[in-house]
């Protein structure tokens, strides 16, 4: 077959010693920076571009350690979201919902290995699809206008709805918070500054990566902080718990379904690994609701919300390759600064990228594999090391957590202006956890937010205000279809549950 | 990474203490403001490899990072913390001149808040449609939209008021059809605005000439003509020109560099200097062709007044386009 032969290309490309060598340490350094708060892939590609440049690396090379950089950080970000609630970066928010109440439980080894497991299985599915429809579907996602971007983002926040279902007025005032702020910025239709109040940091908006360490990381170290005021500090009990076949079978249909949401949504351009992760979970809460044998426990340390949105991330991060390669259109953030590393390196990203640099385009893919094998080597025996983390003393822990994330978050701008921006969010975070508001939702709010209003309003100034827009395809009814059956699915399943219930109680009575 | 850390920290400090009396740069860098891998980044790497492979300087130049309002954070940070730093070179482009021409990059700032010192290169404008579309000519499309104008969506990679609309709005004006008339959709970028193209959701992409190195000759874009004052070189020279076919319609994407607003003249002329050594190297002129550029070899007193030329015509057309009240 055509495409084996290629790949059989890639890999003498890939198994290079030259790229093994690049390979394990963009892996590696991925890990590192991904499981830092405050430095994301995005981040971590754009210390490291300077570098390979410096290093003047074959193009084919640089681009295997700035991806490797990339996939890696996918993993590495679950690490602090599980042992400190804090995500490492984007994608792994939704990962502490379920990860850190599973390492409370003193399960964290147990979090850590099946998270590294279903990466994996994210990655490698994500590949394996890449593999074969790259093309085809590079084709599609392009078909993808304003209209259906609208009616995915709904069809997200319907997901998300049901996402801390025992509190749906907190959940929904926590979104509002996220909406609030994702109209910050200059008005993309108009030019017009929108609540900047004069601060040239607002022209951009609000920046996301702020925000989720602001809420999540400085909040934390707040609510550490007071713990220690109030001498309540609590010791994570250190398990030596490990994932079991068991688990692994129990959510192999999960991964599987995850994988292949993630990896569609990494594809798209302009959406990436938090709102794959958080559809992923959303998609697998409103399935478990249905799950006779196992009731579900999500948000209190369920495997399936931790496997869902794992798979989802790296599954997205492999989909964003999709359009860079076929269409030399950025799928993500960061696959936008790996394109403009390819013109650094004088390589026009484009259509005849496949036809006239094969050994650019398939050796990558063919290092996407030997990385992510080599990742989960990497991560299964250092799971271990990272679970002696949480024996570190709090007291050393959250500076070195404080200092991390004022780090990572000046590295962004250069300004000290977001630092202060960071402070007052954690504050905010802080006073909100204080009245047990979930903040997840402010923040796929802030993403999801954005992402509609922009399309939302080129649909709109494309059909000059007719509505009837949102309605112009198959994808679009699929979609909206979609977002129908999942209001109405676990209403449905709900009240059959309890007629059930109640005709059961009927036959005892009799 | 690990090991690297320290010894730059440890040269950057000793880097400090030798700072000389004539002026002679003792840590240069150029501020990209924007993210990694986007204009600005190249922008700063025509400068930080041009003069190092022109064999201009000694001491590496760092690239820095600044992202946001197409310049507005670094032009704020420079005029509030660095205005007398001789060091720090920052990239600009028409895009930020437009900005500044509208106000938006502060109340108190204007064209006088930094010293313009030397370019980069220059790019044009180009009018950008699909393969398959009907057109073959900017006389057919233009007929096609005087016809319509609500029929066809023009999309790009900035708001209104941005140089893609401005773009849109110029080339509206000289074929006589109101800029306000025309369906306007903004996207992130010009990646996005060309996805957008490829996928049918818009018909018309006012972008740029350098961004479609490849895009074009991959057979998915079609490029009616160039809004350059004459016909490009290379890969572009079967392209006519906007004016060629009839329509006064040119736009100039400027790309270079300035300088803090009171930074001292042996600074200014040192750099405005070094461009001009730049200019007449070989290996410089390179670079700037390789990231898209075609150089424009204008530095010192003469770039200042250009650059300030520009913005008041700049201002012109967005009071005209309604843009400044």
């Amino acid at each position: 077959m055509d495409v084996l032969s290629h790949l059989a290309t890639g890999f003498s490309v890939a198994l290079l010693p030259l790229n093994i060598f690049l390979v394990l340490m963009g892996c590696f350094i991925g890990t590192l920076i991904g499981s830092l708060p405050g430095i994301g892939p995005i981040n971590g590609v754009a210390i490291l571009l300077p570098l390979a440049y410096a290093l003047g690396l074959p193009p084919e090379s640089a681009l295997i350690l700035l991806a490797g950089v990339y996939y890696g950080a996918e993993y590495g970000g679950r690490i602090s979201s599980i042992l400190l609630n804090v995500p490492g970066d984007a994608g792994a928010i939704m990962t502490t919902l379920d990860g850190y109440p599973l390492s409370r439980k003193g399960e964290g080894g147990r979090a850590l290995a099946l998270s590294a497991v279903s990466s994996f299985a994210g990655s490698i599915g994500a590949l394996i699809l890449m593999v074969f429809t790259a093309p085809m579907l590079s084709q599609l996602a392009i078909k993808f206008g304003p209209s259906e971007y609208v009616w995915l983002m709904v069809f997200a926040f319907t997901c998300l709805a049901t996402m801390v279902g025992s509190r749906p007025i907190k959940t929904l005032v926590g979104v509002v918070i996220g909406l609030l702020l994702a109209t910050v910025g200059v008005d993309s239709g108009t030019g017009v500054l929108r609540f900047t109040m004069g601060i040239p940091n607002f022209f951009d908006g609000v920046d996301f990566l702020v925000v989720v360490i602001g809420m999540f990381a400085i909040s934390e170290v707040f609510v550490l902080l007071e713990s220690w005021a109030l001498n309540d500090l609590k010791i994570t009990p250190i398990g030596k718990s490990f994932v079991s076949m068991a688990d692994m079978m129990h959510v192999k249909w999960v991964v599987l379904r995850s994988t292949l949401m993630g990896f569609l949504i990494g594809v798209l351009p302009g959406t990436g690994a938090s709102i794959a992760s958080a559809v992923a979970y959303g998609i697998e809460k409103r399935f478990a609701v249905g799950d006779k044998e196992h009731k579900e426990h999500f948000g209190e340390g369920d495997i399936r919300g931790l496997a869902a949105p794992e798979a989802a991330n790296n599954a997205s991060a492999v989909g964003a390759m999709v359009p860079m390669l076929t269409l030399g259109i950025p799928g993500s953030g960061t696959t936008a600064i790996l394109l403009g590393a390819l013109m650094m390196f004088n390589i026009t990203p484009g259509p005849l990228l496949f036809e006239q640099r094969p050994d650019i385009v398939w050796g990558l893919i063919a290092s996407m594999f030997v990385g992510n094998i080599a990742l989960l080597v990497m991560n299964l025996p250092m799971i271990g090391i990272f679970v002696r983390l949480l024996s570190i003393r709090q007291s050393y822990l959250v500076p070195v957590i404080v200092m991390l994330t004022f780090i990572g978050i000046y590295s962004i701008h250069g300004d000290s202006f977001d630092l202060y921006f960071m402070i007052l969010l954690g504050v905010i975070g802080f006073l909100l956890r204080k009245l047990h508001f979930s903040l997840a939702p402010v923040i796929l709010g802030l993403v999801l937010g954005e992402v509609m209003e922009e399309n939302l309003r080129r649909a709109l100034s494309i059909s000059g205000g007719d509505w009837s827009i949102l309605f112009n395809g198959p994808i679009t009814y699929g979609l909206a279809a979609a977002t129908v059956l999942a209001i109405f699915v676990p209403l449905m399943v709900g009240s059959l549950k309890k007629r059930k219930a109640l005709a059961n109680m009927a036959d005892m009575e009799d | 990474m690990k090991f690297k850390l320290p010894t730059l920290v440890l040269a950057a400090g000793l880097a400090t203490a030798m700072n000389a009396a004539a002026f002679e740069p003792s840590k240069p860098e150029c501020i990209a403001p924007a993210k990694p891998g986007g204009g600005f980044d190249l922008t700063c790497r025509i400068i930080s490899n041009g003069f190092k492979e022109a064999g201009l300087t000694d001491i590496p130049m760092a690239v820095k990072f600044m992202p946001g309002g197409v310049g507005a954070v670094a032009y704020n940070h420079i005029n509030a913390n660095r205005r007398d730093d001789g060091n720090a070179l920052v990239a600009f482009s028409s895009g930020s001149l437009l900005n500044i021409a509208q106000g938006k990059f502060g109340k108190n700032l204007d064209e006088n808040s930094a010293r313009w010192v030397g370019a980069a290169g220059v790019d044009y404008g180009a009018v950008i449609v699909s393969a398959d579309a009907p057109w073959n000519t900017l006389a057919e499309l233009v007929a096609a939209v005087k016809a319509d104008p609500t029929k066809y969506v023009v999309g790009a990679g900035g708001g209104v008021g941005s140089q893609d609309w401005m773009k849109a709005a110029i080339l509206m004006k000289s074929s006589g059809v109101d800029p306000k008339s025309m369906r306007y959709v903004a996207y992130e970028g010009g990646g996005e605005a060309t996805a957008a193209l490829m996928g049918g959701h818009i018909q018309i992409y006012p972008g740029d000439v350098g961004e479609m190195v490849g895009q074009v000759a991959a057979g998915k874009l079609k490029m009616l003509a160039v809004m350059a004052p004459e016909r490009l070189e290379g890969e572009f020279a079967q392209i006519p020109t906007a004016k060629e076919q009839g329509f006064d319609a040119e736009w100039t994407i400027l790309r270079g560099y300035y300088l803090g607003p009171d930074v001292s003249d042996d600074a200014y002329n040192y750099w405005a200097g070094q461009f001009e050594k730049a200019y007449a190297s070989d290996a410089f002129l390179k670079a700037v062709h390789e990231k898209g550029l075609i150089p424009l070899k204008m530095s010192g007193k003469t770039f200042d007044t250009y650059v300030k030329s520009r913005v008041v015509y700049m201002r012109e057309l967005a009071t005209e386009a309604g843009l400044i009240k």
